[in-house]
C-alpha cells in the first residue's frame, strides 16, 4: 500500500474551527459556567446586571486568572508550583514596602517590580527541579514553606493597610474601561499573550512535548532544563504579578496574604482539562477554570447552597472534571484504535 | 564461554554491602543520628527543654501528624500520594463533635463511626486511583476540598466543645507516672503494624514493586488496585482515628480543625528517606523524620523562637533531603566507575563479557 492513511481534511476551514470548538474539552466548562451565571442571575438580576454584580464578576477572578496561567504553563511540562501562593504573599506586601518608602512610586515601577520579584522566586523553583532533577512537587512544596516562613519573619504582625497604598495605586483596583475592570484587562491580555504562545510558537509547543514524554524530549535534543526553567520563571512572574493585582484589590497585605490559593490555582488548572501529568490542556481551558471556580464561589450563597458547603461543591467539581477527562480520553483511544482498524 | 570465575565472582553476596553497612549507611539512619543529634544539643544548649514537660507536649502536639504519616509512607512508596489525610481528619472530627456534643451518643460508638466514614472517604479516593485510573495528585487534591468542605458543611460556624470528661481527658492523660501520654500506646501499636505489614508480608513487598513498576508488579502477580484500594482506605481510617483524637484533645472542632496538616506529614515522610518516586523507604525512618521534625519544633519554641522559624526550617530540610537523595548517588555513581576504570583496567574483559551474556 503506497497510499498514504493520512488526508488533509477535506473539510473548509470555517467547518473545522467549528467542529474543534465542538469537540473540545474546554466547551464543557464553559457551559457550566454560562449555566451557573444564567441560573445565578435569573434568581438575582442584581449578579450580573448590576454595576457591582457586573464589576465583580468580572474582577474577582483577575488574580486566579494568572497564577491558573502561571500554573498551567508549569503543570503542562509534568511539573507543579506549589509556592505560588507565598509568592503572591510577598509580592503583596512587597508592594506596600515600595509604596510606604516612596507614595510616589510609579504603578509601571511597581508591576515591574513585583514581576521581577516573582520571577527570582520563579527561576529558583526552576533551577533547584532541573539542576538537581528533583521532583517540583517537592521542591516547590519545601519553598512554599521557607519564602511564607521567610516572609512572616519578616513581616511579624505586621499589616500594610489602606493607609499605606496611594489613592492611585487602590482606585486602579477598582478602575474600569468601558465598564471592563483593569486588572481583568491586563489579566486577560496575559492570556491572550501566553495561550497564543504555547499554541504556536516552538518554545511553546516544546513545552507540550517534554510534558507528554520527557525521555523522548531530551533525546530529540530538545533544551528541557531550559524550558523547564523558562516555564517556572513565568509562573513566578506571573503569581509576583497576581500579589501586585491582590494588593491594589484589598489594600491589605499580611504575612498569611495569599496562603492555601496554590491549591485553587492547581484545582483551576485540573478543571480547565489540563492533565496534570502534563502534555495537554490549554491556557484557555486553565484561564475559564478559574473563572468557574471564583463565580461558583460567589453564585453558591444565590443558587439556595449555604455558603458553607462551598467546599464541598468545588472539591466535587474538581473531581468530576477529571473524572470527565477520563472518559473522554478513553473513548478517544477507542475511536482511535476503530480507525485503525479499519484503515 | 570460560566465564566461570567472573560468574562466581558475580554472586549477590560479592556485590552487594555487608549486613552492617547496609543497615547503617543509608538515609533512614541519617536521619536517627539527625534525631538524636538534635535532640541532645537542646537537652544541653536550650533551656527547659529537659523538663518533664517537653516530651509530654511534643508527643500530645505531633500524635496526629505521626499517625498519618504511617500509611501516607505506603501510599508514597506505591508512587502515590494522599493530600486529603488533613481534610478527612477535620470531617472525622466534626462527625465526632456533632454526634457526641449534638446527638448525645457516646464517645466509642462516635468515634467509631466517623473511623467507618473516614475508612469510606479514604476508599473513595483508593476507588478513583485504582480502579478509575485517575492520578492521585489530582485526586486528592480535590479530595482535600471535597472532605473539608464536608466538615465546614456539618459545623458550620460553630465552634463545637464539651466533650465528655471522662473520655476527653484519656488520651492526654500520662502512661502511669511517666511523661508519656496515653495516645503513645495505639500510635505505638500502629507502628508496629504499619512496620509488620510494609517489611514483613507479601503485601508489603508488593508495596514496593508497585512502586517500582506498576506493570511489572501486576505480571508478577501483584494485585496492583487492590493494594492501592487497601491503602488508601487504610489512609482514610488513620486520618479518622487521628481527627477523633484531636477533638479530644483540644476539646474543640472547627472548621479548620487539621487544616495544612497533610504538608507536615508529606515533609515528615520524605524527610524519613522516602522517595517521592516511589519504590524506596523504610517505616523507621518515617518515625525518626517526624520525631526530627517535632523536635525541633519544640527546641526552637523554647529557645524562644516563632512558628516561622520551625516552618522555614522544616522547608529547607525537606528541599535539602530530596537534593541529597537525589543527586547524591548521582556523584557517588560517577566516583566508583572512575576509580575502577583507573584501577582495575586487566578486568574489563570480563565485565563485558557478563554484560554481553546479560543482554543476549
Amino acid at each position: 500500500m503506497s497510499t498514504a492513511t493520512l488526508h488533509p481534511s477535506q473539510e473548509s476551514a470555517a467547518t473545522r474551527v467549528v467542529q474543534t470548538l465542538l469537540r473540545s474539552r474546554e466547551l464543557a466548562i464553559v457551559i457550566v459556567l454560562a449555566l451557573i451565571l444564567v441560573v445565578a442571575t435569573t434568581r438575582r438580576s442584581s449578579f450580573v446586571f448590576s454595576a457591582d454584580g457586573w464589576r465583580d464578576t468580572l474582577l474577582a477572578p483577575s488574580i486566579l486568572l494568572l497564577l491558573a496561567v502561571g500554573q498551567m504553563v508549569v503543570v503542562v511540562t509534568r511539573n507543579v508550583d506549589l509556592s505560588v501562593g507565598s509568592t503572591l504573599g510577598i509580592t503583596a506586601y512587597a508592594t506596600g514596602k515600595i509604596f510606604v518608602s516612596n507614595p510616589e512610586t510609579s504603578v509601571l515601577v511597581v508591576f515591574a517590580a513585583g514581576l521581577a520579584l516573582g520571577a527570582v522566586v520563579g527561576a529558583l523553583n526552576g533551577l533547584l527541579v532541573t539542576v538537581f532533577k528533583v521532583p517540583a512537587l517537592v521542591i516547590t512544596l519545601g519553598t512554599m514553606y521557607v519564602l511564607r516562613g521567610a516572609l512572616t519573619h519578616e513581616v511579624g504582625s505586621d499589616r500594610m493597610t489602606a493607609g499605606d497604598y496611594p489613592a492611585h495605586f487602590e482606585k486602579l483596583g477598582n478602575q474600569q474601561v468601558l465598564t471592563i475592570p483593569v486588572l481583568t484587562i491586563i489579566a486577560l491580555v496575559v492570556v491572550a499573550l501566553v495561550g497564543y504562545y504555547l499554541h504556536t510558537a516552538r518554545g511553546g509547543r516544546e513545552l507540550y512535548a517534554i510534558g507528554s514524554d520527557p525521555d523522548a524530549a531530551d533525546l530529540y535534543g530538545l533544551p528541557s532544563g531550559r524550558r523547564v526553567l523558562g516555564a517556572f520563571v513565568l509562573c513566578g512572574a506571573l503569581a509576583g504579578l497576581a500579589g501586585v493585582f491582590s494588593a491594589a484589590r484589598y489594600a491589605t497585605a499580611f504575612s498569611g496574604t495569599g496562603s492555601g490559593i496554590e491549591l485553587q490555582a492547581v484545582a483551576a488548572v485540573v478543571i480547565g482539562g489540563v492533565a496534570i501529568f502534563g502534555g495537554s490542556g490549554t491556557v484557555w481551558g486553565a484561564a475559564i477554570g478559574a473563572f468557574l471556580l471564583v463565580t461558583i464561589n460567589r453564585a453558591l450563597p444565590i443558587l439556595g447552597i449555604s455558603e458553607f458547603w462551598q467546599g464541598a461543591v468545588v472539591g466535587a467539581l474538581i473531581i468530576g472534571s477529571i473524572v470527565l477527562d477520563r472518559v473522554l480520553s478513553i473513548r478517544r483511544t477507542h475511536k482511535l484504535v476503530e480507525a485503525r482498524d479499519h484503515a | 564461554m570460560s566465564t566461570a570465575t567472573a560468574t562466581e565472582a558475580r554472586t549477590y553476596p560479592a556485590y552487594s554491602r555487608n549486613l552492617a553497612a547496609r543497615l547503617l549507611l543509608n538515609r533512614e539512619a541519617a536521619v536517627i543520628v539527625g534525631l538524636v543529634a538534635v535532640y541532645l544539643y537542646a537537652m544541653g544548649n536550650v533551656p527547659f527543654f529537659d523538663g518533664p514537660l517537653t516530651i509530654f507536649n511534643l508527643s500530645k502536639e505531633y500524635a496526629p501528624i505521626l499517625l498519618m504519616a504511617l500509611p501516607m509512607t505506603l501510599i508514597i512508596i506505591t508512587g502515590e500520594i494522599d493530600l486529603s489525610v488533613a481534610s478527612t481528619l477535620g470531617a472525622s472530627a466534626a462527625i465526632t463533635g456533632v454526634l457526641v456534643v449534638e446527638h448525645d451518643l457516646s464517645l466509642p460508638l462516635a468515634a467509631l463511626v466517623a473511623i467507618l466514614v473516614g475508612a469510606l472517604l479514604g476508599a473513595l479516593n483508593g476507588f478513583f486511583v485504582a480502579y478509575v485510573g485517575l492520578p492521585s495528585l489530582a485526586v486528592t487534591i480535590g479530595s482535600l476540598a471535597l472532605y473539608r468542605g464536608l466538615a465546614e458543611g456539618l459545623i458550620q460556624d460553630k465552634r463545637i466543645s464539651g466533650f465528655p470528661e471522662g473520655w476527653q481527658d484519656w488520651p492526654t492523660e500520662r502512661i502511669g507516672t511517666s511523661q508519656y501520654p496515653n495516645i503513645l500506646i495505639p500510635i505505638a501499636v500502629l507502628v508496629v503494624l504499619f512496620a509488620l505489614l510494609l517489611h514483613f508480608t507479601s503485601f508489603g513487598r508488593g508495596v514496593f514493586e508497585i512502586g517500582l513498576s506498576d506493570e511489572a508488579a501486576h505480571f508478577s502477580g501483584v494485585n496492583v488496585a487492590r493494594t492501592k484500594l487497601v491503602l488508601f482506605t487504610l489512609s482514610g481510617a488513620v486520618a479518622a482515628f487521628a481527627g477523633v483524637y484531636v477533638a479530644l484533645k483540644s476539646n474543640s472542632v472547627a472548621t479548620d480543625t487539621g487544616n495544612g496538616f497533610e504538608l507536615k506529614v508529606i515533609a515528615g515522610v520524605l524527610l524519613g528517606g522516602v522517595s517521592i518516586f516511589g519504590g524506596r523507604g523504610a517505616l523507621h525512618g518515617v518515625v525518626a523524620g517526624v520525631l526530627l521534625i517535632a523536635v525541633l519544633n519544640s527546641a526552637l519554641q523554647l529557645d524562644g523562637q516563632g512558628s516561622e522559624v520551625i516552618q522555614i526550617i522544616i522547608g529547607l530540610l525537606l528541599v535539602g533531603s530530596v537534593i541529597a537523595s537525589n543527586f547524591l548517588p548521582r556523584i557517588r555513581a560517577l566516583i566508583p566507575r572512575r576509580a575502577a576504570a583507573s584501577t582495575t583496567a586487566p578486568q574489563t574483559p570480563a565485565t563485558g563479557d557478563e554484560t554481553r551474556k546479560v543482554s543476549q
